[in-house]
């Protein structure tokens, strides 16, 4: 009998791998990816943290995927398979949304974007890449519409911050004035026409995604001229560790932690994003029916109220120290300077001020369910 | 960096001087970064030699400190629950507790200050 090895497994790396090394970032691997997790040259990651919240900062995001439905039956094809309504999207918009299985649990979470009259981009997660462009294609394959998985084809650069804006106007001849958040457009980007720009992120702050060529040079170049032109702002190369501390005040959620194949857009409280009234979708009749069960666990922010962190993981106790539910993100906020985590507890327990424990290390800590998201950035004018 | 010549060190990246003064290393707060949360043992509490003693929190990561020697606690840096980024600015300075050693003979199985720096040198470069 022959013995076949599982084969070796394959760290992939971005385009601006070498410029991360570079400039002296801790590397870690996240889903398969050899990312920078902070720049400790730089500031580290509460140094990266802040820049966002309070100027810019700039994070290598080409591990996200990407795929393109376009054709005439696009549109019916993305309705399909998303829970979100795509027909309310103009040529420029973009919404959050997701992909469900049929027991209303979750693929993946997406953005979709409308680039032209039969044409979205599906915006999707490094470590589902493969999954979700096996089952886009499998659910779309009865529309007359063209899917191709174009990830490895975009170096992503996100800048993220108040003053994002600023920056990115002194590279483009795209009016950033003119495109709203969740909006995109296409503009010369250092000098590299028709360029996709969104005013998309996952900072809970405002800020642009530009996917541009994924070859070295011309990724090397575009980051460091974004470096260079942000240098008037206080720019700041961000790594993963920022990343989700910054979605995490904002509660955004985080594939595998907050969303999973076993956690329904109900527990999830994604309500907003989810519409039922939708003639169809994947998920949708699970959905109605898990609606009228009630839900069993529902997700909440946490913030520590004794001393102690909560970590991803960790056990949610009752008052008595009973097992009621688990951590999926915890971690210090650097802008908010409290201890916070999203939670999953059962919905009795669930009410904002409602006390419950965590268990750290052995101990049962006082913690505290608290509005959410934790963070909102102050909205202009 | 080099590593003060008056104190022993272990492979855990934990420092400790002859009169029992106890503190983590510069490559290990280098290695966690931003340090956010210190967890000490309570004066009078005894410790065993490598058996975990408390815990730093860095924003991403918790790991645990080993005591480098048994012994009983005699004082705590309670500075370091306010101001746990001391440990990252000055980790050699910024000591956590004080023992009381049982056995000064356990010190010898720890490293010198140029053992210990070739051993972080090493595993750096992996």
């Amino acid at each position: 009998m022959a013995i076949v090895e599982a084969p070796p497994p394959i760290v992939r790396k971005t385009a601006l791998n070498a410029v991360h090394r570079q400039m002296g970032a801790k590397m870690v691997e996240f889903n398969g990816w050899d990312m920078p997790v902070e720049y400790p040259a730089c500031g580290g990651i509460i140094a990266e943290h802040m820049a966002v919240r309070t100027g810019v900062g700039i994070f290598d995001v080409s591990h996200m995927g990407d795929i393109r439905l376009a054709g005439p039956e696009a549109l019916a094809a993305v309705q399909h398979i998303s829970m979100n309504d795509a027909s309310r999207l103009a040529i420029g918009q973009a919404q959050y949304s997701a992909l469900l299985y049929p027991q209303g649990t979750f693929v993946d979470d997406i953005i979709v974007h409308r680039l032209g009259e039969d044409e979205y981009l599906l915006v999707i997660n490094a470590g589902t890449r493969e999954k979700d462009f096996k089952w886009v294609s499998e659910n779309t394959h009865l529309f007359n519409c063209k899917v191709e998985h174009l990830s490895d084809d975009f170096t992503q650069i996100a800048i993220q911050g108040p003053k994002g804006v600023n920056l990115l106007q002194k590279l483009t001849d795209a009016d950033l004035a003119a495109v709203k958040f969740y909006w995109l457009t296409r503009g010369t980007v250092c000098g590299l026409k028709n360029i996709l720009i969104a005013r998309t992120g996952y900072t809970a702050e405002d800020g642009f995604e530009i996917y541009i060529p994924a070859d070295e040079t011309t990724s090397a170049r575009v980051w460091n001229s974004v470096l260079e032109a942000g240098k008037e702002f206080g720019v700041v190369p961000c790594g993963l560790g920022a990343r989700n501390t910054l979605r995490l005040e904002g509660k955004l959620p985080l594939y595998g932690h907050e969303i999973s194949d076993t956690i329904n857009v109900w527990e999830a409280g994604l309500d907003r994003w989810c519409k039922v009234e939708k003639p169809e979708f994947m998920g949708r009749a699970a959905l109605e029916k898990a609606r009228a069960e009630g839900v069993k666990k529902t997700l909440v922010g946490l913030e520590m109220v004794e001393r102690g962190i909560a970590r991803d993981g960790y056990k949610v106790l009752d008052a008595g120290g009973r097992e009621i539910g688990y951590v999926t993100s915890g971690s210090p906020a650097p802008f908010l300077k409290k201890n916070i985590a999203l939670a999953y507890v059962p919905p009795e327990h669930a009410a904002i001020g409602a006390t419950v424990k965590v268990e750290i290390r052995g101990q049962g800590v006082k913690a505290q369910v608290v509005p959410t998201p934790f963070y909102k950035r102050p909205k202009k004018i | 960096m080099s590593y003060p010549t008056d104190r022993k060190y272990t492979k855990e990246h934990e420092w400790i001087t002859p009169d029992g003064t106890m503190g983590i290393t510069h490559y290990a707060q280098e290695s966690l970064g931003d340090i956010v949360f210190v967890d000490l043992p309570k004066l009078g509490a005894e410790l065993t030699q490598a058996k975990s003693m408390g815990t730093v929190e860095s924003v991403k990561a918790v790991s645990d400190v080993y005591a480098p020697a048994s012994g009983t606690v005699t004082a705590v840096n309670g500075e370091l629950a306010t101001a746990p980024e001391k440990v990252n600015k000055d980790a050699h300075g910024a000591w956590m507790v004080k023992i009381k050693i049982k056995d000064p003979g356990e010190l010898n199985r720890l490293l010198s200050a140029a053992d210990y720096e070739k051993f972080v040198s090493e595993e750096a470069g992996h």
